[in-house]
């Protein structure tokens, strides 16, 4: 299925769960953040909630701000 | 003994808030940071980059600096709440420096999608920070929703022009129930000292120190600016006068 990766459009097997559009985008578990169609997914739910095809997936860490 | 800043239930052992945007790099930003003495600081959350990855946020583990996550970059309450949510997730803290500005150019905040922000995040079990105006009457309506603190500006965040109505910021401090941090527009140390005897609690500056020639130099006094300034405010300054009082005895007495 095709999903968007912090705007870029990438392949992900079905049934692709968020750990694995971490490990597509070469990003670590541990701080970051994950929001799906504009709802932050708890890091509790990143190994059950199933990602579904066209999914909008944003990444975020910190960054320097502020 | 001086009392420790409490924000929320959040001691912070520092009355200078760093901020970490505008360093060259990483070997700047720590050695401006460990100079500064800060016990807390503040990152912006953006798409993760393969290059960076997390390493504003490995240095401040390293360096056991508080990490205080803002909404910098957000125009509505949606986009803030969104983002201070995401920060909580990655960062795992409930802290979060609440930022909703009206446009590029003033970077001033908007107090409507401020307060409905503010007030939706307090709601939500966060510890809300919120970078207002230098308005008396919204930094006690943001009390009045639950922030934790208020942090009024100098000036515009960047322009180094220091307090541009000390006025205010004396009346936002005199009627708070919650620490004041004097947020942005700090452009040197005498304006970092003039914040903490106008009676804020706390200092929160980033452009001042990261883009000064020497950064590190910069962090330095801006620590020694604001202990001077909170010192001066405690220990109480003489009453202006119109005319001289002279300090030595008359030469005929």
């Amino acid at each position: 299925m095709q999903v968007w990766i912090n705007g870029e459009q990438r392949e992900l097997a079905d049934g692709a769960r968020v750990p694995d559009a971490l490990a597509a985008l070469g990003a670590p578990e541990n701080g970051v953040a994950v929001a799906v169609d504009g709802e932050v997914v708890p890091r509790a739910g990143w190994p059950t909630v199933a990602l579904t095809d066209g999914a909008r997936i944003e990444v975020l860490t910190a960054v320097q701000g502020g | 003994m001086d009392e420790t800043l409490l924000i929320g239930d959040h001691k912070v052992p520092s009355r200078l808030i760093m901020g970490t945007g505008g360093a060259a790099n990483l070997e700047v930003l720590e050695r401006a940071l460990v100079a500064s003495g800060t016990a807390l600081t503040t990152v912006a959350m953006r798409r993760i980059d393969a290059v960076t990855g997390t390493g504003v946020l490995d240095l401040l583990r390293r360096l056991d600096i508080e990490v205080l996550p803002n909404t910098a970059g957000c125009r509505t309450a949606a986009e803030a709440v969104l983002t201070a949510r995401l920060a909580r997730e990655a960062l795992g803290t409930e802290l979060v420096k609440l930022e909703v500005v009206a446009d590029e150019r003033t970077l001033l905040p908007d107090p409507i999608e401020l307060l409905d922000a503010a007030e939706q995040l307090v709601d939500d079990g966060f510890t809300v920070l919120p970078y207002t105006n230098d308005d008396p009457v919204l930094a006690r309506k943001l009390e009045g929703v639950g922030c934790a603190a208020v942090m009024p500006l100098g000036s515009p965040i960047g322009t180094g022009l220091g307090i541009r109505n000390p006025h205010n910021i004396e009346m936002i401090v005199e009627q708070a129930g919650v620490p004041v941090v004097l947020d942005a527009g700090i452009g040197t140390a005498s304006e970092a000292a003039q914040a903490m005897e106008l009676g804020c609690d706390a200092v929160l500056l980033a452009t001042a120190v990261t883009r000064a020639s020497d950064p590190e130099r910069m962090a330095h006094a801006m620590r020694l600016a604001v202990e001077a300034g909170r010192a001066a405010r405690q220990a109480g300054r003489i009453p202006r006068r119109y005319w001289a009082q002279a300090s030595s005895p008359d030469v005929d007495a």
